[in-house]
């Protein structure tokens, strides 16, 4: 098989993975015959060559189905994929020559030692990576003649990501990259996903932690119950379609504000179905039409949600009307994990 | 792709004869047989005017060994592949789906080719005289077996759970080789369970070996190669139907 190995210019215009509606279905077999599972339903979003592409979602959101689909490794039941422009399903070597990949659960043969495993795997392409460096880099050497199983989940997850790297893929699947790693195995992990990313490299990661979606992706895919509920990068996701309001809004009341709002609140929380439904007497109703989410803490008031200017122009009123400061108040920029929470929130609690 | 599967086949052949329990179950305990058959009186029933013991014993153990391989040895290490997800991440690499089943495949031949050898050398020591034309037959014979029993294997490893694999390849070798016509004839048994016993993987592959390595063995060789080829047959679309990669 003589293909070339070098990408042509056309292959770098398309995305390197393209997702398109996808879907994925599988039977579960329980007491009485069987029912269908829809794991991932409609699910559609591009990942670009230099760029770490984040999937976050909680979990059985769908993100590993859809990596397996990209993978090759599940025929989806619907929609399409295309992997460096061609069909994972019916992937020959050389398309799988360009990939790489990480699973969620390691992969690794647990009676094999680190060392002869990576070579093994290495074995399997015509342009290896230099794998002695990457165990350097990884610091794999220390343990390489130890059998697999003895290894903790942070040197095993290590080697597991030496394996994905081993074929210098142009593009790589990284499938809860940081889970189990101690803080200084995560920073080399973190560091080397960068390096990839400025070779050219697509980085496309599944991950729960807002943390590390933060810190290394160009791209957020927010995923939950099987669809993609938002995306772009972190920057577009926090300012939202509102420009970026806050994220929170906090005040720390007196102990006579606070006595008056605990007898009657001058906003309040939950999102209200009917405009019948009367909210308890004493009780203002400003809120309930925008959702807005409202705590008190001893003294300490936390308002999230829609923050909009007539909300806080309201609360200061009523501020004004109680004769007295309050003793704090901050307009909290609003996170990732708001944007999430906002998203996903709701479904997973 | 064929260095890919050359790779594989090398890799799986040293992971299997580095394993000590793999080791017992390839290689002791055939040989263990093999002496057994040859110093007891156990197939002295079976015995044709003008051979002995050594000629029964041989083509028992060979059909054992292939059972231990194909069957025991590499199902299990496939099950075991399949909970750790060794096989998908195989399955991503430029080897793929097919290329990995090509290697387990060719360890299992290049390990039968090893235990054949060993089998072979111990025999003669223990006065085994066997014909240039019967052992060229045998090894056909063998290849057929280990592509019979690596289906049945790959079967158990790809729709159980690793440990309900471990445990019913195990029994099953056991079931086999005592009572399966492995290291004995079907017609050894007792009348009632000889016929169904003969339709068995395990005894067509033992008949087969001894129609061609007994000399002067009047049992057809035609029935047996039918029916392992059935087996073979059958294993293996089973497998393609119902194999779990994950």
């Amino acid at each position: 098989m003589d293909h070339p190995l070098t990408p042509t210019d056309a292959d770098q215009q398309l995305p390197a993975l393209e997702v398109r509606a996808l879907s994925m279905e599988f039977n579960v077999s329980h007491g009485r015959g069987h029912h269908a599972v829809r794991a991932v339903n409609g699910l559609s979003f591009v990942a670009a060559h230099g760029q770490v592409t984040a999937l976050l979602g909680p979990n059985g959101a769908g993100k590993t189905t859809t990596l397996e689909c990209a993978q090759g490794l599940l025929k989806p039941t619907g929609g399409t994929v295309r992997l460096l422009g061609e069909d994972p399903w019916n992937a020959g070597p050389l398309l799988r020559s360009r990939a790489g990949v990480m699973l969620q659960d390691g992969g690794l043969p647990q009676s094999a030692r680190p060392g002869e495993f990576l070579r093994h795997v290495s074995s399997m392409y015509r342009q290896p990576a230099d794998m002695s460096g990457l165990m350097d880099r990884l610091g794999i050497h220390s343990f390489a003649r130890t059998p697999l199983r003895r290894l903790s989940g942070g040197q095993r997850q290590r080697v597991a990501l030496a394996a994905a790297l081993a074929g210098n893929p142009e593009i790589v699947f990284l499938d809860e990259p940081s889970a189990g790693l101690d803080p200084q195995s995560r920073t080399v992990v973190f560091e080397l996903i960068a390096q990839l990313r400025e070779q050219g490299t697509a980085v496309v990661l599944t991950t729960h932690l807002l943390d590390d979606a933060q810190r290394l992706a160009d791209h957020v895919v927010i995923v939950a119950r099987g669809t993609v509920r938002a995306s772009g990068t972190v920057a577009e996701l926090i300012a939202g379609d509102d420009g970026g309001r806050p994220g929170a809004l906090r005040i720390g009341l007196t102990a006579g504000q606070r006595r008056a709002w605990e007898s009657a609140p001058p906003v309040s929380s939950g999102r209200s179905t009917s405009e019948s439904e009367e909210p308890p007497t004493g009780v203002s109703s400003f809120g309930r039409s925008i959702g807005l989410n409202v705590t008190l803490e001893d003294d300490r008031v936390t308002v999230t949600g829609d923050i909009r200017p007539e909300v806080l122009a309201h609360i200061t009123s009523w501020l004004a009307d109680t004769g007295e400061l309050p003793t704090s108040m901050t307009l909290q920029p609003r996170t990732l994990e708001d944007v999430f929470l906002a998203i996903a929130g709701r479904e997973i609690r | 792709m064929p260095r890919r599967v050359a790779s594989q086949t090398k890799y799986e052949a040293l992971t299997m004869l580095r394993n000590g329990e793999q080791l017992l179950l390839l290689v002791i305990l055939p040989v263990i047989a093999l002496v057994a058959l040859t110093k007891m009186d156990l197939l002295d029933t079976v015995l044709l005017p003008g051979t002995t013991r050594i000629d029964y014993a041989v083509p028992g153990v060979l059909a054992l060994s292939v059972i231990s391989n194909a069957f025991s040895g590499q199902g299990i290490q496939t099950g075991f592949d399949r909970r750790y997800g060794v096989l998908r991440q195989l399955a991503t690499t430029p080897l793929g789906r097919s290329g990995l089943v090509a290697g387990k495949l060719g360890a299992i031949l290049l390990v039968l080719g090893f235990q054949c050898l060993l089998i072979g050398v111990v025999a003669m020591v223990l006065g085994w005289h066997p014909s240039l034309p019967g052992v060229l037959a045998a090894l056909a014979v063998l290849v057929l077996g280990a592509v019979a029993f690596t289906g049945l294997g790959m079967l158990a490893a790809g729709t159980l759970r690793a440990e309900a694999t471990l445990a019913v390849v195990n029994l099953l070798w056991v079931l086999l080789a005592v009572a399966g016509g492995t290291l004995a004839p079907a017609a050894a048994l007792p009348e009632w369970v000889a016929p169904v016993v003969a339709l068995l993987p395990s005894a067509a592959l033992g008949d087969a070996l001894r129609a061609v390595l007994v000399p002067g063995a009047s049992a057809g060789l035609a029935g047996p190669l039918l029916i392992l080829a059935v087996w073979a047959v059958a294993a293996w679309a089973a497998t393609a139907r119902w194999f779990r990669w994950s």
